[in-house]
């Protein structure tokens, strides 16, 4: 198996090179079987990985060298262990499915074939970045999907409002990627080598720099994975094809600060502090990013703003030192969030474009597919008991109260939180009446099979995802627990009493059952329909304003640069510079009309100015 | 004074002193550099310029016997043929400034100035 590795991150980049060199050329059938079968041969083959660490363990393929300066070798190689199986299986089997969903999606568009080199090359480098074995490959990947990221939601780059959020996005990821960056050179200088085997082996020697080295590390996850205060870019993000939203950012890019964490847990179980401000940073990110989802009326901004959220329930709970609980919700997170996404994708679709929540209604009957698995989608998110998101949400509530009973209190209003937003999104758009045009209703039509497979597919895990981790009180085997094991042996193992375990989920199914009578009553029976955002008052405008942060980021950093960026435009370069520049020439032009006088086309001068200088160079030596 | 008594001659093998070259190359170049710049023949300036050239070829010529070193006197044919190309583009030169100026007055060749 070693020596197929390298195919795996090498599918999906021949895709990305057919596709986007020729695809233009190439009939859509063909873009979409190159584009699909790619990946699909990779998730193959991360299937066998899979099985062979299972079998056999890690292994780790070393390809051959890439940099070598000095004593310094960087390789390229691939480290199969639990964690990057884990994460190629989450890449590929989740990036299949919506590849073939993307095919129905975007089967009108016409950069179809340049939609798909995009995916196919954000495949790629998602894959590097997970399977290489030091973090000099990591990074490489890292800056590949952030790449990737800008392409796909400047996707539809002749709308301007577009750009300007990849743009966005792009310039907040590299404020993170400069930590990561830093935290890389300082994991060098500390460790000498970036290969994560030689760092994870003296991680315990240098425990000064470790602290400095996890901050900064953790300032890189929080540019991919959207945390405060580099958090505003993701909902913009969604300015990009649905699919996109789904894949990137719900599935895999988002979590790849989860998996930097993990992979470095080695440091950060020896770093307290690092693993304090993650665990604040991450409750402050859920709890804002949740209230904020209450009030969104796009249904892409809900989902956004809940995948924030949820990656924020994530980094409390590698905060608490739970890495394989992080690692459980990133993956049915990323199954249920990216059927939830899909499913946006499928009501966007068969509304003709329309994405306001508030001329939605009664989608039920048209879109039956995507009404079920939305709902199943919905319910894991919740954390309705038995499905998937319940087991990972209740296992990181359980982590928390291990350590501190604020945080697990904050967060357990979160997690209701989520519910809330989450049953006002659904019964708004699939219950009640319709609310759109006439126009609209006539054309809504469920979406083709291609689109409807992949939700169906990703219902079903999301529905029994959950069982992979099964608390204590269900089953003595928590699965995932185990496959991770030899990934996190620095981890912490709390189990809680039984008895909190079954007062949590007593609580949560009372309050659950509430949560879905009371949005029910509320957006139903009553039909309150949420107004559009001027009539808003008190708090209700503060969060649909999003807490004016993108307001506060505005006054304080892009418009000082914007006007320090005019400042250096008009006066230091305009005036300082081009001054100088032309000043010289000014100069130049002043002396020569002086000595320009002297060429006045009399031989004799020259010949006097001939001799006169032989002369005085004479006369000079013998004086000197 | 007899030659033969003079100890100058017995050493140098000289029949005259070597001041009479410095001081009749001087005087030969004098002539060349105060005929460049007082005529205004062009033809004139040439020859000027070649009275300058072989009074530094006698010195060279001079001095070579005066110290036995040969190698002035290669110095004095090197000096010879540039000085015969220069004088073949010099020449070529004045011939077409004469077909354009009807004359060789250099004062009135002030075209190239500015």
């Amino acid at each position: 198996m070693a020596d197929l590795v390298y195919l795996i991150p090498l599918l999906p980049f021949l895709g990305f090179v057919i596709n986007g060199l020729v695809g233009k050329s190439l009939p859509k059938p063909v873009v979409a079987i190159i584009a699909c079968g790619t990946v699909l041969g990779s998730f193959i083959l991360s299937i066998l990985c899979f099985k062979q660490v299972i079998d056999t363990g890690a292994f780790t393929a070393v390809l051959y060298d890439w940099i070598a300066v000095g004593n310094t070798h960087i390789q390229i190689a691939f480290q199969i262990d639990q964690l990057s199986t884990l994460m190629m299986l989450i890449i590929t089997g989740i990036g299949f499915l919506i590849h073939m969903y993307s095919d129905g999606y975007m089967h009108d568009d016409d950069g179809f074939h340049r939609f798909f080199a995009y995916l196919n090359l954000f495949i790629f480098s998602m894959l590097l970045l997970v399977m290489g074995s030091n973090y000099m490959l990591m990074f490489f990947g890292w800056e590949g999907v952030g790449l990737c990221s800008y392409l796909l939601i400047g996707f539809w780059y002749k709308n301007k409002e577009f750009g300007v959020a990849a743009r966005k996005a792009f310039i907040m990821n590299r404020i993170g990627d400069l930590g990561l960056l830093l935290g890389i050179f300082m994991i060098f200088n500390s460790f000498g080598s970036i290969e994560y085997a030689d760092v994870f082996k003296n991680a315990s020697a240098h425990s000064d720099a470790t602290n400095l080295i996890c901050i900064l590390l953790f300032i890189g996850a929080m540019g991919k994975s959207a945390q405060i205060p580099l958090y505003t870019w993701l909902p913009d993000a969604m300015a990009g094809p649905t699919p996109v939203s789904a894949l990137i950012h719900a599935a895999t890019m988002v979590t790849a600060g989860i998996y930097l964490v993990v992979r470095s847990n080695a440091l950060f179980a020896i770093s307290p502090s690092a693993s304090e401000l993650m665990m604040y940073i991450g409750l402050a990110t859920a709890m804002i990013a949740g209230t904020i989802g209450l009030k969104q009326n796009d249904i892409k901004k809900v989902l956004a703003y809940s995948t924030v959220s949820q990656l924020g329930f994530m980094f409390v709970a590698l905060g608490v030192g739970a890495y394989t609980t992080a690692m459980f919700h990133v993956l049915t997170h990323a199954f249920f969030k990216a059927l939830l996404f899909l499913g946006s994708g499928s009501v966007i679709h068969g509304m003709g474009g329309e994405q306001d929540i508030r001329k939605m209604g009664g989608l039920s009957k048209a879109l039956p597919i995507t009404h079920i698995t939305f709902l199943i989608g919905t319910l894991a998110i919740a954390g309705v008991p038995f499905f998937s998101g319940f087991f990972s949400k209740d296992e990181i509530l359980a982590m928390t109260h291990g350590h501190s009973d604020i945080v697990f209190a904050l967060l357990a209003i979160t997690a209701v939180i989520t519910a809330v937003y989450m049953f006002r999104l659904y019964f708004l758009v699939f219950r009640g009446n319709f609310r759109g045009t006439h126009h609209q209703k006539e054309h809504l039509h469920e979406s083709p099979i291609s689109m409807t497979l992949p939700l169906v597919v990703l219902a079903v895990l999301s529905a029994v995802g959950g069982f992979l981790g099964m608390p204590a009180w269900m089953s003595d085997n928590h699965i995932l627990n185990h496959f991770l094991h030899p990934i996190v042996a620095g981890a912490s193992h709390f189990h809680p009493s039984e008895l909190f375990e079954f007062t949590v989920l007593g609580v949560s199914i009372v309050l659950l059952t509430i949560i879905i009578f009371a949005t029910r009553n509320y957006y139903i029976t009553k039909s309150i329909i949420p107004e559009s955002d001027e009539k808003e008052e008190g708090i209700a405008k503060v969060l649909s304003h999003k807490y004016y942060i993108d307001e506060l980021y505005n006054t304080l950093f892009v418009k000082p640069i914007e006007a320090l960026s005019v400042f250096l435009h008009k006066v230091v370069d305009n005036q300082i510079v081009d001054g100088i520049v032309n000043g010289i020439a000014w100069c130049v032009k002043q002396s020569s009309n002086l000595f320009r006088l002297l060429q006045d086309g009399k031989l004799e001068w020259y010949m006097i100015g001939m001799v006169a200088g032989v002369l005085l160079i004479l006369a000079l030596n013998f004086l000197i | 004074m007899n030659r033969k008594q003079n100890p100058l001659y017995k050493t140098k093998k000289l029949s005259i002193p070597i001041e009479h070259y410095i001081l009749l190359s001087s005087i030969l170049f004098c002539i060349g550099v105060m005929g460049v710049l007082l005529r205004r023949n062009a033809i004139i300036l040439l020859m000027c310029v070649e009275l300058m050239l072989n009074s530094v070829n006698l010195l060279m010529a001079a001095f070579s016997t005066y110290h036995g070193d040969a190698a002035g006197q290669i110095f004095v044919f090197f000096i010879m043929v540039v000085a015969a190309a220069e004088v073949a583009v010099g020449l070529a030169l004045l011939v077409m400034i004469y077909r354009n100026f009807k004359t060789t007055d250099i004062n009135l060749f002030n075209k190239l100035k500015w």
